[in-house]
């Protein structure tokens, strides 16, 4: 099969030349499941520039925290990296050795995690925790990473007099600060948030939400934020991209996006969320649910539940094509996605 | 109307209601004992809460986690007894009146469905069990022919076809979506009147939530069944509740039909709960700083209202005591002393609105 859901090699060519700080390029994972690998991520590929926030939403079992886990060189068995490359720096990621991987986590790419509670060792107190990750990644004294653990909790806004709680002590706002504050440590140029504020309520989500989208002007790291809501993505990105059953199915800056969406499971998705303002119309969500990877359906992975499916859907596989400057779409409807797909052939 | 909920000597004005509430909930009071054995502390869950139940209507319950909703709702399906307070069925007392066969019509009429359709349904057991339990518990089926058309029909009304494909799979082989349907039939299954629903979407994807709150509003409208519907999610109260109710800190703190509530809040928190809803339109990066803070303890909260110490408009009154209820209108009321109590403060809804919540920008 030909490489599924590429952009154009040539506009890679170009990301890679303005610089971009990362760029996934025709990533594929799958897990092995004793009926058959799942194709969890299929062809992914982006890129993420210096200063940016990219948002990548999808419903669970979309991929998107396959992706986060695959650039960390984090996935654990039965989870295999197929195919593609992660470049980072111009090396490819998923070439690194242990020793290069150990200097590339955590230095230039760090993670938070969704559930604060987890991620916290609960008989460590916070201080504790964010001098180990000093010193596990740099050749730092005790007392300066002390004094660099308080200066990062205050960054985050936690008191200082709090270093030495226990997370059980926290709130669960401020765990996840103290999360947040362990990712900062080695001020790396991208941080991997997956799901930051889906445990917590509204308001402390505003709060961290804020305090993120402040942190990252103050320190110029790239974000890779991934959610399932899209309205807070909107809030926060710069260019978002849809995930489909392991595919990218839109790409465009966050306000297009929102404004005009193409692909029609996008469409589907803003006709999901229920608004707070307007006219109270009635939603019709998407029917039916994702399909089963580990025999995905032919041709068009959304075509069984496409209201707006025909006669192509389902026989060939339609590519990323940009239709309008930065609005990358994968949906038959357009013709520039057409005139891709049949020139690859499948 | 609001005043005519807290009075104990049953005199309710039903004209609020257009006619008598199904369930109404008066002083309603929850408190855990928490800590060892001797420990006298306990969790002050649910504090003094009052509503009514319109029949036939969706009401909403909103707030953060830890502000007293679920505990409402286990109190209402009578999972756990309450420390004080009365909840009134149909004109009756259902915590005095205690016949055995009452208690269990109560049980019956009234049905919840929970959060987690992955912990709810009997992994070992195919969906017609499901349902022909409660169907024979309930006696509402004769003989195994009227039981399976019952059970394909139940599973049609929740949108589950073909019924008899349906009936015969597992839970493993059915999506979140189609399982939280098989718990929505199941609680059909014995005619109740009442729904209580308790987070029913949050855990499904976003995609099929609609589906869902769609099918709790055409039960309401086709079958006539009220619904008690609890959710974090402002936004989802607003596109199926007919009225909302706010919850904070085991407290109700305001209450009005919702898209008033949301259009012109009275309480400062609701007016913190809806600014913290992300709203694409705005962006969040033109906003001020959000309120910091959280929930109290609710270990011996102090005796004011809990809402004080996040409060922008907080007075000394405010620490002393909680407010009563003034009612802005036939279904707005909001507990704040803000607002003058009682009727006086009639017509004030909305009121605040052009003073935005004042945010304190951390340095």
């Amino acid at each position: 099969m030909a490489v599924a859901n590429t952009i154009p090699a040539e506009r890679v060519a170009q990301n890679k030349r303005s610089g971009s700080l990362i760029t996934l390029d025709d990533l594929k994972v799958e897990y092995l499941s004793p009926r058959g690998p799942v194709r969890a991520v299929d062809g992914v590929t982006f890129d993420i520039n210096p200063g940016e926030v990219v948002g990548l939403a999808g419903e669970s079992g979309s991929g998107k925290s396959t992706i986060a886990m695959a650039i960390l060189r984090i996935l654990q068995p039965p989870a295999v990296i197929t195919g593609g490359q992660v470049l980072f720096g111009g090396r490819d990621i998923l070439a690194m050795s242990d020793s290069e991987l150990e200097d590339f986590r955590w230095r230039e790419v760090s993670m938070v995690f969704q559930s604060a509670m987890n991620a916290l060792n609960p008989v460590m107190t916070i201080g504790d925790q964010i001098v180990d990750a000093i010193r596990a990644h740099s050749r730092t004294s005790k007392s300066d990473a002390r004094q660099r653990a308080a200066d990062l909790l205050d960054v985050v806004g936690i008191e200082k007099a709090r270093i030495d709680s226990y997370p059980h002590e926290l709130s669960g706002g401020m765990r996840q600060r103290a999360v947040i504050a362990i990712a900062l440590t080695l001020n790396p140029p991208l941080m991997i948030m997956d799901e930051p504020t889906t445990a917590l309520d509204v308001v402390v989500q505003k709060e961290i939400m804020y305090q993120i989208s402040e942190l990252k002007e103050k320190l110029g790291f790239s974000i890779l934020f991934i959610t399932h809501d899209l309205s807070l993505l909107v809030e926060i990105s710069d260019r978002i991209a849809i995930m489909y059953a392991g595919q990218i199915v839109e790409m465009a800056p966050a306000r297009e996006l929102f404004e005009h969406p193409l692909h029609p499971y996008t469409q589907g998705l803003m006709q999901s969320f229920p608004s707070l303002t307007g006219d109270k119309k009635r939603l019709t969500g998407i029917p039916g649910s994702p399909p089963d990877l580990i025999s995905p359906p032919s041709g068009c992975r959304f075509h069984p539940r496409c209201p707006k499916r025909f006669e192509m859907c389902d026989k060939v596989v339609p590519k990323l094509a940009e239709v309008s400057p930065g609005h990358l779409v994968a949906c038959h409807l357009y013709p520039e996605v057409r005139a891709e797909s049949q020139n690859h052939g499948d | 109307m609001a005043i005519e909920q807290v009075t104990r000597n049953g005199a309710v004005d039903p004209s609020g209601y257009g006619g008598q509430p199904v369930i109404d909930v008066r002083n309603l009071t929850k408190h855990f004992p928490v800590g060892g054995f001797v420990s006298k502390q306990v969790v002050h869950a649910l504090e003094d809460v009052s509503f009514s139940m319109p029949r036939g209507e969706v009401v909403a319950l909103v707030g953060e986690s830890g502000s007293g909703k679920s505990t409402t709702a286990r109190l209402l399906a009578r999972l756990i007894p309450p420390t004080s307070g009365e909840i009134v069925y149909e004109g009756k007392d259902i915590l005095k009146s205690e016949p055995r066969h009452a208690s269990l019509d109560y049980r019956s009429d009234v049905q919840m469905v929970f959060q987690d359709p992955f912990g709810s349904l009997n992994p070992v057991h195919p969906v017609r069990y499901h349902l022909e339990r409660p169907l024979k518990i309930h006696k509402k089926t004769r003989g195994r022919g009227q039981t399976r058309d019952r059970i394909h029909e139940l599973l049609d009304i929740v949108g589950l076809t073909p019924p008899a494909e349906v009936a015969a799979k597992y839970p493993y082989q059915l999506s979140g979506g189609q399982r939280q349907r098989v718990a929505f039939a199941r609680a059909l299954a014995v005619e109740p009147r009442v729904m209580l629903a308790d987070e029913p979407v949050s855990m499904l994807d976003v995609s099929i939530r609609i589906g869902i709150l769609n099918l709790i509003e055409r039960l309401k409208e086709d079958h006539g069944i009220s619904f008690l519907y609890i959710t974090h999610d402002i936004a989802s109260a607003r596109y199926i509740a007919d009225q909302t109710n706010v919850m904070y800190a085991g407290r109700m703190v305001e209450g009005a039909e919702s898209t008033e509530l949301i259009d012109e809040p009275a309480h400062p928190y609701t007016k913190l709960l809806l600014s913290a809803v992300p709203n694409p339109h705005a962006g969040l990066r033109t906003e001020e700083a959000p309120s910091r803070g959280e929930i109290p303890s609710l270990i011996d909260p102090p005796p004011g209202c809990p809402f004080e110490p996040r409060c922008p408009y907080a007075m000394d009154v405010c620490k002393q005591e909680m407010p009563g209820i003034s009612s802005l209108n036939r279904r707005h009321w909001v507990r704040c002393h803000l607002y003058p109590a009682g009727e006086a403060a009639a017509g004030m809804s909305g009121k605040l609105t052009n003073v935005s919540v004042q945010v304190n920008v951390r340095n």
